[in-house]
């Protein structure tokens, strides 16, 4: 199971459209920028969004003797991403299952993907603490887990799910590598002023409170491109590798 | 146990138990000799349960964080102040993260037994609120269920609150996605009537893209859909008053969506700073006249056409 993994990092919220996909990919596009293998796996069975952040919707996943092959963004090979997503007929079909496919089917990912040599493999998580989370967990309690960013935003109804989500982290004893606190603060593309729409510093002090590492915060942008540049991010891809 | 034999024909099928993939699948004598056939007693039971309640309005989005709990506040602040004779219900299914309490106010509030069942907790004379949020001993208990227990739970919310005298509305706020939560809740309201689900968004495409799935879904569950809310779609700068999109229409945004798949579009509404302040410390959003609360009354008014009046 998940041969050739070097490191394995979950990315969890208790809390939905926080931006857990966006984070993940854009983690797993600095770490490749930094010279690493990366791969994402996206076990949101039903609300695959992986695919589209990376503009691969249209691919394909093929067989091959040790297993399933990943999609790769680019030719060099260096983001594999395996989702849902690329098994769906249309885009717009509805997975409709219950917990118990939904394990089968985490299973089946985690164990017949064919990484190859990676040296980041990222798991981008739907919201909550159900069916997927436990069975991921379960899963990785035979691999090497490096541990779990969690994401939120300041707002209180999001802090309020994320600690939820601690204590899923501590219950089943995964390591959480920090908290990021993400749309914190808008810049008005035409005055410059910036707004802090969902509040702010919440993160922060969930992460005093909850005795958590605070990784940082990830500004609201219209333009996700610009994300991987910023400061902070920067800051958070070198604390993830040197811890 | 986990798994799912991948030629399952179905519990309910003919062959159940009985075709070649049922062979060494644990359940197979349950399956064959036709007792997992047997509808579940409970469908009857919430059936007669919400027999006094009017209308039945889920509130559904298949991504999460686009403000279903949001606007499910909004409704049901809106919908109670505009009648006081009409008596609204929220019922928050949201097991794993309920917002219901927090939105509302009603942080520290408890649910109490009767006779009659469970007694939700009443914001207003004519508002009540029933969450799994009500039932944890501390903020920071986290509900690890898998869909099993979580289908219990929703049957009991569905069949021992005791609702009063009948609802007008009962508003049911749903966890993202399109699974376990969702199909028993559908399961358990097949067959009543005045069922209608609104589903919210944001405007752009990886939001789309999943709530294309929820109508999907609606569809092939026969669930009417009453339309479809645009939450989040311009933000006006406080500073310059110039309006800007936070979450660009990459793809055309809800109304475009609407048209493409036919499906009533309700409304755009934009983001407020002050909603969400309002929303994160339970106080209410509507007394102050705004953008946002413009738009959400508009809405309102339309979900009430639907609904026949009131």
């Amino acid at each position: 199971m998940l041969d050739g993994v070097k490191h394995v990092i979950l990315v969890l919220s208790g809390k939905g459209g926080v931006g857990k996909s966006t984070v993940s990919t854009q983690l797993a596009l600095g770490l490749k920028d930094k010279g690493f293998k990366v791969g994402i796996l996206d076990i949101d069975l039903c609300g695959p969004s992986v695919p589209h952040l990376l503009n691969i919707e249209n691919s394909d996943v093929h067989q091959c003797p040790e297993g399933w092959v990943p999609v790769y963004t680019d030719a060099s090979q260096t983001l594999a991403v395996m989702s849902i997503g690329f098994l769906l007929k249309n885009r717009d079909d509805a997975i409709i299952w219950r917990g118990p496919k939904k394990t089968a089917m985490i299973r089946q990912i985690i164990n017949d993907v064919c990484w190859k040599d990676v040296d980041y493999l990222i798991i981008d998580t739907p919201p909550g603490t159900s069916d997927e989370h436990i069975t991921v967990m379960e899963c990785l309690r035979e691999v090497q887990c490096d541990g779990a960013v969690l994401v939120t935003t300041p707002q209180a109804v999001s802090i309020e799910d994320v600690r939820k989500e601690i204590t899923f982290c501590k219950k089943t004893n995964i390591k959480i590598l920090g908290l990021i606190e993400n749309m914190s603060g808008y810049t008005c593309p035409h005055c410059k002023e910036c707004s802090n729409i969902f509040s702010s510093g919440g993160g922060k002090s969930l992460a005093e409170y909850a005795e958590i590492p605070y990784l940082g915060s990830l500004p609201l942008v219209s333009n996700k491109q610009d994300i991987i540049q910023l400061d902070s991010m920067q800051s958070i891809l070198t604390r993830l590798t040197t811890h | 146990m986990d798994s799912v034999p991948e030629h399952c024909p179905g519990t309910e099928s003919e062959s159940a138990g009985k075709v070649s993939a049922c062979q060494g699948c644990p359940n197979q004598s349950i399956c064959s000799s036709g007792a997992a056939k047997s509808v579940d007693p409970g469908i009857e039971l919430v059936k007669s349960h919400l027999s006094n309640v009017k209308h039945k309005v889920l509130v559904l989005s298949g991504k999460g964080g686009v403000g279903k709990s949001t606007f499910t506040n909004l409704l049901a602040r809106v919908l109670a102040k505009s009648n006081e004779s009409v008596d609204v219900g929220v019922l928050d299914l949201d097991i794993c993260g309920p917002s219901m309490p927090r939105m509302m106010g009603l942080l520290n509030e408890q649910v109490h037994q009767s006779a009659s069942g469970w007694s939700p907790v009443f914001l207003e004379e004519n508002l009540s609120v029933m969450s799994i949020g009500f039932l944890l001993n501390s903020p920071d208990d986290a509900v690890i269920w898998r869909g099993p227990k979580k289908n219990t739970m929703i049957r009991q919310f569905l069949s021992e609150v005791d609702w009063g005298n009948g609802l007008e509305y009962l508003l049911i706020d749903t966890p993202p996605g399109t699974s376990d939560e969702h199909l028993s809740l559908v399961q358990y309201l097949k067959g009543l009537p005045d069922i209608g689900a609104i589903v919210v968004t944001t405007p752009q495409e990886v939001s789309l893209l999943d709530v294309r799935k929820e109508i999907d879904f609606c569809r092939k569950v026969n669930i009417p859909i009453i339309g479809v809310v645009e939450n989040m779609a311009t933000f006006v700068c406080p500073k310059c008053t110039k309006p800007s999109e936070i979450f660009p229409k990459d793809s055309g945004g809800a109304e475009k969506m609407c048209a493409e798949l036919s499906v009533p579009f309700l409304g755009s509404v934009p983001i407020d700073p002050l909603v969400t302040r309002h929303c994160d410390e339970g106080t209410s959003a509507i007394d102050t006249p705004s953008a946002c609360v413009d738009a959400i009354q508009q809405i309102v008014q339309k979900i009430q056409q639907y609904t026949g009046g009131h």
